[in-house]
């Protein structure tokens, strides 16, 4: 659920069809993301699931955002 | 160019920016009206004369919180924003010897702090949209500096700063953001000081007259419809400063 969430938010932002990301896909190099698409991710992530990411430099794969979302909500 | 657009302008409840805002709706955009304290019966009425939608909400930029929520009703009731111009501010003049704390305090939270809110929330949905014009006001005190406002022109020259950093950051996305300098314009602001002061004022101004609110608007229409212009700090002020 968090992963199907957080994969549509990547995908719109970046572009990317949702089948090219995967829990491991590195959102700045595989996805040829720059700072602005990170931060809007994040920013969108934080909205969806009012979390607050305080160090946006730990998320690199799809993964770390999964893993921070699940262990952070509520 | 831009019928249809939304724009916001802050502190619009009179002077500079109510003549901002009515110059966007003009122009067809509709208009999301910003202002402090109390907001004239006509001003809405005459927004509405163009046909266009008018917004009026209440509420202190100086206040994160409160932009956040600005921005997040401008997306409801218009989905986009497409220029955000930033042009609340206030004075508190005072020699710097008896300035107070507050009295610094306050001019830096509205004109500057007020205009890093709104752009640090506006800045997500003008990304989201890749397009956005963001013009934010500034002084020619803030680049000449000013007996008597340590404060505004801090604050102004801050906003000159704060407008380079955004033009910088957002222009990857197509976002542009410039700055209005206005020399002196006739409006409340001005209206409180001396008349020896006025007068000393235009003997600088090489135009020799004072600039008229529809000066500043006039500038503020072009950079919204100028999208290879960023980082810029357009001077009004009837050649004061060159």
């Amino acid at each position: 659920m968090v992963f199907e969430k957080i994969r549509e938010i990547i995908a719109e932002q970046t572009g990317k069809d949702e089948s090219e990301i995967t829990l491991d896909t590195n959102v700045k190099e595989d996805l040829d993301a720059d700072s602005l698409d990170l931060f809007q991710i994040i920013n969108d992530i934080e909205d969806e699931f009012e979390v607050s990411i305080e160090d946006p430099e730990a998320i690199v794969t799809v993964k770390d955002a999964v893993d921070f979302v699940e262990s952070h909500k509520n | 160019m831009l019928e249809g657009k939304t724009a916001l302008v802050t502190g619009a409840a009179k002077g500079i920016g109510k003549a901002v805002a009515v110059a966007f709706a003009k122009e067809g955009c509709n208009i999301v009206l910003n202002y402090h304290s109390s907001l004239p019966d006509n001003v809405i009425k005459e927004i509405e004369g163009f046909d266009v939608k008018c917004m009026p909400v209440k509420g202190d930029v100086a206040d994160f919180n409160f932009a956040a929520g600005l921005i997040k009703d401008v997306k409801n009731e218009f989905k986009t924003l497409d220029i955000l111009v930033n042009n609340a501010g206030i004075t508190r003049d005072m020699l710097l010897m008896r300035m107070s704390e507050e009295q610094f305090d306050s001019v830096i939270d509205t004109n500057l702090k007020g205009a890093f809110n709104m752009i640090r929330h506006a800045s997500s949905l003008m990304l989201k949209q890749r397009s956005g014009s963001i013009i934010n006001m500034a002084s020619v005190v803030g680049i000449t500096g000013n007996v008597g406002q340590a404060n505004y022109a801090a604050s102004k020259a801050g906003i000159i700063g704060l407008t380079k950093s955004v033009a910088k950051e957002l222009a990857a996305r197509g976002i542009t953001c410039n700055a209005i300098a206005p020399g002196f314009v006739e409006t409340d602001m001005t209206d409180v000081l001396a008349e020896d002061t006025k007068k000393a004022m235009l003997d600088v101004i090489p135009l020799k007259r004072y600039g008229q609110v529809k000066d500043i608007a006039d500038a503020a229409v072009f950079l919204a419809k100028s999208s290879y212009i960023t980082g810029q700090v357009l001077n009004v002020d009837g050649g004061m400063v060159m």
